[in-house]
């Protein structure tokens, strides 16, 4: 049975490397979005944390920017 | 009925989704690769090379629901002048030209042992080259472009002009003689493919689905927090 999960009557090379191609495809495109995500981010943080705490105040009085802030365990 | 997509409104849902989608789509994908690659019969003529279609199909749906989608949102959002449609647009582009990319190599690995050949210049195989270009086009507009109203013009005109040639895709093995077949799922009438390949088809789809809707969110979400980013410099 494994052999011909392997195999496939000859179209196993083919088959297997469709399916290859799209979850490399597939990791590929989330990581890299992953990674813009994360510098996004990270640049938020650094910005909003040399802030002063007038202008800090005013920053963390939008919703969006506390949800950013917060959200430190996002995928 | 606009004001619900602000951004700063539905932050705290796209924030959060993209973990239980993530979860949603890696349970649907085994079962989906376990139908595919071993619970799916075998066709009568192509044997097991016809597994493929269980990548090649759902890529090729979800790439022209993906075009038709950024068409409607640039549509919309130029003649209301909605923003927001934009970003969701631009949002959806990158997983819509990968399924794009998948649709064209899993179809040129199929069309080997198919049809003998990795490449041929016919109507349908051609019209989805186009269609990567025109996805192409959008992303590199968006790059170039550094004025807003110029990118969503231009993106606008990307996508009208792009969306002539989805119904061209659709239609071009019933217009002209292509080596690919004629479509095997149709909405309205009786579809021509068995149950047992049906079901594994769909939950490929909906896996895919999914994954495109995990990068929108991602996506999306780093876009937002780029212009809080711009925000906080203002100040």
């Amino acid at each position: 049975m494994i052999e011909n999960l392997f195999f496939m009557n000859g179209f196993g090379l083919y088959v297997w490397s469709a399916f290859t191609f799209t979850l490399l495809s597939f990791f590929t495109l989330f990581l890299v979005i992953k990674i813009q995500y994360n510098k996004e981010k990270n640049k938020f943080i650094a910005k909003f944390g040399s802030l002063n705490s007038e202008k800090a105040a005013f920053a963390k009085s939008q919703s969006i920017n506390k949800e950013i802030l917060s959200n430190t365990s996002n995928v | 009925m606009f004001k619900y997509f602000e951004p700063n409104k539905i932050f705290s849902i796209t924030s959060k989704a993209p973990k239980y989608v993530l979860f949603l789509f890696i349970v649907i994908l085994s079962i989906g690769l376990t139908e595919a690659l071993i619970l799916s019969p075998e066709d009568y003529k192509q044997s097991h090379s016809v597994r493929i279609m269980y990548v090649h199909v759902p890529a090729a749906w979800i790439s022209l629901g993906i075009f038709s989608a950024i068409t409607f949102l640039s549509i919309v959002g130029y003649i209301f002048k909605i923003r927001n449609f934009f970003l969701i647009a631009k949002s959806l582009a990158p997983s819509g030209l990968v399924f794009n990319i998948i649709a064209l190599v899993t179809g040129s690995i199929w069309g080997k042992p198919t049809w003998g050949t990795w490449w041929a210049w016919d109507a349908r195989i051609t019209s989805m080259l186009i269609l990567a270009l025109f996805y192409l086009m959008y992303l590199v507009a968006w790059r170039i472009f550094e004025d807003n109203d110029k990118v969503f013009k231009v993106t606008s005109i990307i996508t009208i002009l792009g969306i002539i040639n989805v119904p061209i895709i659709k239609y071009s093995v019933d217009w002209w003689n292509t080596l690919h077949q004629p479509a095997s799922i149709n909405i309205l009438s009786k579809s021509s493919i068995h149950i047992s390949m049906l079901f594994p088809l769909l939950t490929m789809t909906a896996a895919f689905a999914l994954f495109s809707i995990l990068i929108f969110l991602m996506k999306y979400n780093t876009e937002l927090i780029k212009i809080k980013n711009k925000g906080l410099d203002r100040l």
